[in-house]
């Protein structure tokens, strides 16, 4: 295994992990945990959809399992909060695979997919909506009760470290990904897939333990959003919004690069935050600047924002640049 | 357990639903068989002409069946310019760029309305949206038997002219093989737009059938586009008779799962049918070409 790329992880943590020191206000620590949460959702849909091509619109299937099942195990069962958490991870990931398997077996493939998973999550939005046992549509609140081993804190700093915490596994596991043998397979199924098949490389496979791993690490968001705001209902957990942040993020930040989904989750709710200054309490216009975002990073910077600054650092020459244009 | 009547009367109230979906599954479907691209924004679309109709009748007194020839001529324009001057530039030519394109177009769309119109749910009220024919034991409404055979002209309209215009002619050039089509002379991305426009004003009409009868708000769209898409891929991707087909046939389901299952599970036939079909006989069950 090869050390590429992990000064960068490391810079960001640390930048995050100090930043309790320097900003004290609950506001800031706020929105640092909600882009921390958005972040690791990000990661799991780049792992699938950057890294492997495969552009889901359901991811909030992964949510809301990892969500519902550790409220259920905490809730009904009175289980500890991090083995909740950790079966509700599993849970997430074998979601993943099941969907996986059924809908990679079946072929699907771009806009078949992206529709397959968006129908997963949205029966399980309505299961969960009726169901007795997930608190219908009451949802599900959680009982307050602070403490390390509940993983509910009362100081914000604490909780953002936690989340960083998952974040920066996250980072790790996505390099770790990305220089090995299955990253490159991956990224071979992305590109071409029926020659990488030809290549010699297990397409089905491939793909299935990307959506597995894609899974787990976006139902440790839900578990996370639970743990932090203390109530889901089926439209937060297996909500379309989930899955439209899980796929905005690496878009605007770097789709398939590892730092894509943190620099995309912070520009984004950057700008979110920034538009709600400027206009005023009007509701739905930070979410109208975020699909504005999304079509001009699709237009003018296909690379998202690590793509604009890696073209102002080594800037083309101008014969190649044409070349590109014209071809 | 269930009388034969309120049986029957859930299976007609199916259909009638049914044509409506199928009017909106039809804008769908044929952007799909022509230009090979899903358009998320669809319910967006769909939202936007509801409220216009909604603004029509409170504003300017417009009956919404008035309303129609108005709006469906502006809906064609919006989508035409829309395509021309967002989507097909955006887009480079890729599918799954356009994809997302129309999943931030619906996003804006649908949070501009949000803004503007918050999310109160808005109706309409006509002297006849509680008129009902009475047919032996059944009732039906009238504004919706309305809503029924206007969705079946607009599909035969939209059949003629697929079929027998020079417009049709050219879209199902384009469709087939767009390469040989722009040697011809045709004007392709003329012809991508003048298709998403009759997508936008076939909405424009199944907005004006269905808002005597139906509500409206900001998040309304979001219902439909599902069952839509379920319609297109249960249909055949592009076929126009596999929408019609096919929307009845999902009123009707819907219906009945509505009343064996309860109103909160009403849905979910739908989505099973959807996942089922896409799994198993993506190309749909009408459709010959995938």
């Amino acid at each position: 295994m090869t050390r590429r790329g992990y000064l960068p992880i490391i810079l960001i943590v640390a930048i995050l992990a100090l930043l309790p020191f320097a900003v004290t206000s609950n506001v800031v620590l706020n929105f640092v945990v909600f882009v921390l949460i958005i972040t690791l959702a990000a990661q799991g849909w780049n792992l699938l959809g950057g890294v492997g091509g495969q552009s889901s619109f359901g991811h909030a299937a992964f949510f809301g399992t990892g969500a519902y099942v550790s409220a259920i195990l905490q809730v009904r069962f009175g289980i500890n909060a991090w083995v909740a958490t950790a079966v509700a991870v599993a849970c997430g990931a074998a979601v993943g695979w099941i969907i996986g398997f059924l809908s990679f077996r079946a072929g699907l493939r771009g806009s078949y997919f992206a529709l397959v998973t968006l129908a997963f999550a949205e029966v399980l939005r309505i299961l969960a909506n009726a169901a007795g046992f997930t608190g219908g549509a009451a949802g599900m609140l959680m009982k307050l009760d602070v403490g390390f081993w509940n993983m509910q804190f009362t100081s914000r700093a604490a909780f953002l470290w936690l989340a960083l915490g998952f974040v920066a596994v996250g980072l790790i596991v996505c390099q770790m990904i990305t220089n090995s043998r299955f990253g490159a397979q991956l990224v071979a199924v992305r590109e071409n897939e029926e020659a990488a098949r030809a290549l010699g490389v297990d397409v089905l496979s491939v793909k299935l333990k990307a959506i597995t791993v894609s899974a787990a690490l976006t139902a440790v968001a839900g578990c996370l959003y639970l743990q932090y705001f203390l109530y889901i209902d089926a439209n937060i957990a297996y909500g379309l919004w989930i899955s439209v942040e899980a796929l905005l993020a690496p878009m605007v930040g770097g789709r398939g690069l590892v730092l894509g989904p943190i620099i995309g989750a912070f520009t984004l709710h950057g700008l979110g935050e920034a538009s709600k200054l400027l206009a005023g309490r009007v509701a739905g216009i930070d979410l109208a600047v975020y699909g504005a975002v999304l079509i001009l990073v699709v237009a003018f910077a296909p690379g998202g924002v690590l793509g604009l600054l890696r073209k102002l650092r080594f800037r083309p020459q101008p014969v190649t640049k044409t070349a590109e244009e014209t071809a | 357990m269930y009388s034969l009547p309120i049986v029957a009367e859930a299976m007609l109230n199916g259909l009638l639903t049914g044509a409506v979906y199928a009017l909106i599954a039809l804008g769908l479907t044929l952007v799909y068989g022509v230009l090979h691209i899903i358009n998320f924004a669809h319910g967006a679309f769909l939202t936007c002409a509801m409220f216009a109709v909604w603004l029509a009748h409170s504003i300017l007194g417009l009956d919404p069946y008035l309303a129609i020839l108005p709006l469906t001529l502006i809906f064609f324009a919006i989508g035409y310019a829309v395509q021309r001057f967002v989507i097909g530039p955006a887009s480079h030519g890729d599918d799954g760029n356009i994809l997302l394109i129309t999943l931030g177009l619906s996003i804006i769309i649908e949070n501009a309305l949000l803004a503007g119109f918050h999310s109160d749910t808005r109706s309409l009220s006509t002297d006849y949206s509680f008129n009902v024919f009475e047919v032996g034991p059944l009732l039906i409404s009238q504004a919706r038997l309305f809503g029924f055979i206007g969705a079946v002209i607009v599909t035969g309209l939209l059949w003629l002219l697929l079929a027998r215009t020079d417009t049709g002619k050219a879209i199902r050039a384009v469709a087939k093989e767009k390469l040989g089509a722009r040697l011809v002379g045709i004007n392709v991305s003329h012809v991508f737009a003048v298709t998403f426009g009759i997508g936008c004003a076939t909405l424009a009409i199944a907005a004006c059938l269905l808002m005597p009868t139906f509500y409206v708000n900001p998040r309304v769209g979001g219902a439909f586009v599902l069952v839509a898409f379920t319609i297109v891929v249960l249909g055949g991707m592009g076929s126009i008779t596999g929408a019609l087909i096919g929307g009845l046939f999902i009123g009707v389901v819907e219906s009945l799962c509505g009343l064996f299952l309860g109103e909160s599970l009403g849905q979910i036939g739908i989505f099973l049918i959807f996942i089922l079909v896409l799994l198993f006989r993506p190309t749909g069950l009408f459709g010959a070409r995938a």
